[in-house]
């Protein structure tokens, strides 16, 4: 039995945990994407969980998951398909079939397949293994109940407690699988169970007997090696898309010099943003959840006059109700960043999934003639700086900003590289520097042709703004039809001339390639993902992906010329593509468009790709 | 007046020229407010008035103080965000019946629910002024105007008991054109800390003209209305001897002398009691059956929101380890690359 098996040495894995949503399958994958960070490894990960908190147990739809992609290169993706399944049950084993690579290693707690269980996620024997036909799949069936209650018999623990670190068992024996040391988790588990040690305990002991189960059976089972990546120096920590942004903006209070005010109403799945900042009281972050999601907008709007650094952060029907408001900010010539965490939508569509259909909503989703700046992150960790740059672009032009993130980058957690001291600018406030006496309400900055803040509290500089058109200069309510269109022209080219303080579209790959690809936002891994794979069969291709996409960056009509076949890809039915179509009609666009509440997939990206060359 | 309050009373009007209908109720209102702050000595700077739509709304702009003229229904929101972002200014709203009843009433509520520190001034004329003569919440019931040419066929909310519905601690009422009672009660208003609803009976003279008239007609308003004052019996009447007091669980109208009624008998206004039985009953008074209570009808003490969202930051900052952003993100699980 002690005889060592064979090891695989690999570039990159994914693993995907699975159970009820009550097994702790996100604790299990983040202590594991925790201890392969810390191994060295590149990682990104992606969970997946029902709408609903508890779903009837056992059954598919209360499938829970976390899945973990890592490497000894850069990782951009979660991974499509799975190289090692963890499913608690037969229902997580019946739900991720469809995401698992041929010959994929399945660990199986056998002590839930029974009758009952099996018939719940819709079996019809007794032996899902014959049943799915996964004979071709290695198969490690586990009685991972049974030895976890064994493991822990003479502890006098509950039998619901006993229960509960099953997940420590499985992460244990995947833990074996990939040779890792259980010395990080073991300190993680300590703290985290700090106030309760016996808990602390029968989870260690529960990884460890995990652990040593593995390297029993191990005669017959591949274990995998995947050596540490060659990352950037600094210091990392595990951030998810959400807390990237909240974190974005204390960094922009910091730089700025202003206090950061929240008004937001919870929303799946923007809410974490929320309870992020309201733990942040320590760093005197203002947050105000509000009745609804107007009011979240509304109090922002008041901080913002009041001389805040006011967000406000929501989803797809929350920026429904916002409109009317982001429309007084653009009228007053505010600062405001408003968050949309996109879901699949319309109407309450699909909470829990991503999509990237809210972009037209956000470029005109207003009455009027109502120009401001949209921009959306492109992975879960830089949500961090476009937080950032969205408050500072917001600050420094007087206008609100629709920050645009999705359930995908929110939940999606990556390696974050802390930032040095530095490493991002001052942001400065446009306050009025002249004496009140000179000084008219909408007298602009004649570069960037913002107004300029007065806030109130500072003598002298009393000043009424609000939603009626205001004359060009004094700022006294103006009902002058030449006036309404000199106005209309200068918030519009206010706007515009942010493209000189953005950065420019990069391209990657092929400078002469023969497709260049195009996307915008959450989609940036798979869409870089799947041109790496095709480069590396020699295809020559190019990626432009936008993170602004108003105003866009000024060479965007450069770049684009440049090339005879352009494909638009994103999760929608084509908003960006008409977008482009709207700014250059001259240039010819395909799309790409799926819109199943999920991420693109590498292999589909490529697959099509592959077609659009050989057309 | 004294010259130099005289000269004070000038600096909070702006140099906008005032746009409403000669004879509407809003130009006294807008005099009160002035009056108060100058009397009251608030520095304009310190001052922010937030509205919303309608009629009332404009005035911001009349006043040279900071102002911010909003979106239909939100003020109390815009007003809320104000008010926590700089607790030091004097945050005034100024809404009217339909922008804080009908579109806004979510707002209304929780922003009495919350007890933040503003000063809501309420023009309630029971008829939407700016859209040219609809029915608004506050119009009576049966009443016909442009979008109820039969009668209305709704209750209408009496804001009294809204704002003690939503748990409120300060609600006065008051009559667009009575300067004494209005200034008296928005004086009050400022003081109090706290959500402060005053309710101004204001008259449309051009879409609902003399809509309160039976009550705020020199004529018969010592009959038909009731000053309160803390401490003082609840006595009216031009003669003086007509009183309010608590027969069972209801109030009931006395003459005294009569029936062997003394001013002993009477009812005693207590503002500052926290139970708000006696002063929801005082607020739903409605004329022919009662007087209608004007002057400060409750005014009781309760923690404030933006004064606890302040202690709370204060309390946090001063308990955490974490005092700067690189502190937090430094914190917790975090790795070396070398």
């Amino acid at each position: 039995m002690a005889k060592k098996s064979k090891v695989i040495e690999k570039e990159e894995v994914v693993v995907r945990f699975s159970g009820d949503s009550g097994d702790g399958m996100q604790l299990t994958g983040s202590l594991f994407s925790f201890s392969s960070a810390i191994y060295g490894n590149d990682i990104s990960t992606f969970p997946d969980f029902p709408a609903e908190i508890r779903a009837p147990q056992g059954t598919i739809g209360g499938v829970s998951g976390f899945q973990v992609h890592f490497g000894h290169s850069e990782v951009y993706t979660p991974g499509d398909n799975a190289d090692v399944l963890v499913a608690m049950n037969p229902a997580a084993l019946k739900a991720n079939l469809e995401w698992l690579k041929p010959g994929a290693t399945i660990i199986i707690d056998v002590d839930t397949c029974d009758d009952k269980n099996l018939a719940k996620a819709g079996y019809k024997s007794n032996d899902p293994i014959e049943e799915d036909n996964l004979s071709s799949y290695n198969i490690i069936k586990a009685p991972i109940t049974t030895l976890t209650k064994e493991s822990l018999k003479d502890m006098g623990l509950d039998n619901k407690t006993i229960l509960r670190s099953k997940n420590m068992y499985a992460l244990g024996l995947v833990f074996w699988l990939f040779n890792r040391p259980l010395e990080n988790t073991e300190e993680v588990l300590r703290q985290k169970f700090s106030k309760n040690e016996k808990i602390a305990e029968a989870n260690i002991r529960v990884l460890e007997a995990g652990y040593n189960y593995g390297l029993i059976i191990q005669a017959g089972t591949p274990s995998y090696h995947i050596s540490p990546a060659d990352i950037r120096k600094g210091t990392y920590r595990n951030l998810n898309g959400n807390r990237a942004i909240a974190w974005g903006f204390l960094l922009a209070a910091e730089k700025s010099g202003l206090e950061l005010f929240l008004g937001s109403y919870p929303i799946t799945p923007a809410t974490e943003i929320l309870q992020e900042l309201s733990s942040r009281k320590d760093l005197g972050v203002k947050v105000f959840q509000a009745e609804d999601e107007i009011a979240g907008i509304s109090t922002a709007i008041g901080a913002s006059f009041a001389g805040d650094l006011a967000i406000t952060t929501t989803s797809g029907p929350g920026l429904a109700l916002k409109s009317e408001a982001l429309g007084l900010a653009v009228m007053a010539e505010l600062p405001l960043v408003v968050v949309n965490v996109q879901r699949g939508g319309p109407s309450t569509g699909l909470p829990t999934k991503t999509e990237q259909s809210d972009l037209m909503q956000a470029l005109y989703g207003r009455n009027g003639e109502s120009p401001l700046v949209v921009m959306a992150a492109s992975s879960p960790v830089n949500c961090f700086d476009y937080a950032f740059y969205a408050a500072k672009v917001a600050i420094e032009h007087m206008t609100p900003v629709i920050l645009l993130s999705d359930g995908f980058l929110a939940n999606g957690t990556q390696p974050w590289r802390i930032p040095e001291e530095g490493e991002f600018p001052a942001i400065v406030p446009p306050y009025v520097e002249k004496p009140a006496s000179e000084w008219k309400l909408y007298e602009r900055d004649p570069e960037k042709l913002n107004r300029f803040w007065a806030l109130p509290g500072t003598p002298e500089y009393q000043h009424r703004i609000g939603g009626l058109e205001k004359d060009f200069l004094t700022g006294a309510v103006s009902y002058d039809h030449h006036n309404h269109d000199k106005m209309v022209r200068v918030r519009e080219e206010k706007i515009e001339r942010i493209a000189d303080f953005i950065p420019q579209l990069e391209v990657h790959g092929d400078e002469d390639a023969d497709l260049l690809i195009v996307g915008w936002g959450g989609t940036f891994g798979h869409l870089y993902t799947a041109l790496e794979g095709l480069q590396d069969e020699g295809e020559k291709v190019a990626l432009a992906h936008f993170s602004y996409i108003n105003p866009l960056p000024k060479n965007s009509y450069e770049v684009l010329r440049k090339y005879s076949k352009i494909v638009v890809c994103e999760l929608n039915l084509g908003q960006f593509a008409s977008h482009l179509r709207s700014k250059f009609p001259d240039v010819e666009f395909l799309q790409y468009n799926k819109v199943e509440g999920l991420p693109f997939t590498v292999a589909e990206l490529k697959n099509h790709f592959q077609k659009l060359l050989e057309a | 007046m004294s010259e130099n309050n005289k000269l004070a009373f000038q600096e909070y009007k702006s140099d906008q020229r005032v746009r409403w209908c000669p004879g509407c109720g809003d130009h006294a209102i807008l005099n009160s407010i002035q009056k108060v702050m100058a009397d009251m000595k608030v520095p304009q700077e310190e001052v922010a008035v937030i509205s919303g739509i309608g009629c009332s709304s404009r005035l911001p702009y009349y006043m040279n103080t900071y102002g911010f003229h909003t979106i239909h229904g939100r003020a109390s929101a815009v007003a809320s965000g104000v008010k926590v972002a700089n607790p030091k200014l004097h945050v005034w709203q100024i809404t009217g019946d339909g922008d804080a009843l009908a579109i806004g009433g979510n707002h209304f509520i929780h922003a009495i629910r919350r007890n933040i520190d503003i000063n809501v001034i309420l023009f309630n004329n029971q008829i939407y002024g700016l859209t040219k003569g609809q029915y608004s919440p506050t119009s009576k019931r049966g009443f016909i105007s442009k979008t109820s040419p039969y009668g209305t066929i709704e209750y209408p909310f009496r804001p009294g008991e809204l704002t003690i519905g939503a748990r409120g601690y300060f609600f006065a009422r008051t009559i667009d054109k009575d300067l004494k009672v209005s200034t008296k009660v928005m004086k009050a208003a400022a003081e109090h800390k706290g959500t402060s609803i005053v309710e101004v009976l204001q008259n449309c003279v051009i879409y609902n003209d003399n809509t309160h008239k039976e009550i705020t007609d020199k004529q018969f308003k010592d009959d038909r209305t009731i000053v309160l004052e803390h401490g003082k019996p609840m006595i009216f009447g031009k003669e003086r001897n007509k009183g309010l007091l608590l027969d069972g669980i209801k109030l009931r109208v006395v003459t005294i002398g009569e029936d062997g009624v003394t001013e002993k008998d009477l009812l005693v206004h207590d503002a500052h009691c926290e139970d708000p039985t006696i002063h929801l009953k005082l607020a739903d008074m409605e004329y022919p059956d009662f007087p209608v209570a004007l002057g400060v009808i409750r005014d009781s003490e309760a923690p404030v929101y933006d004064q606890c969202a302040r202690m709370q930051i204060d309390e946090i900052r001063e308990r955490s380890k974490i005092k700067t952003f690189k502190d937090l993100v430094t914190s917790g699980e975090v790795w070396e690359v070398k």
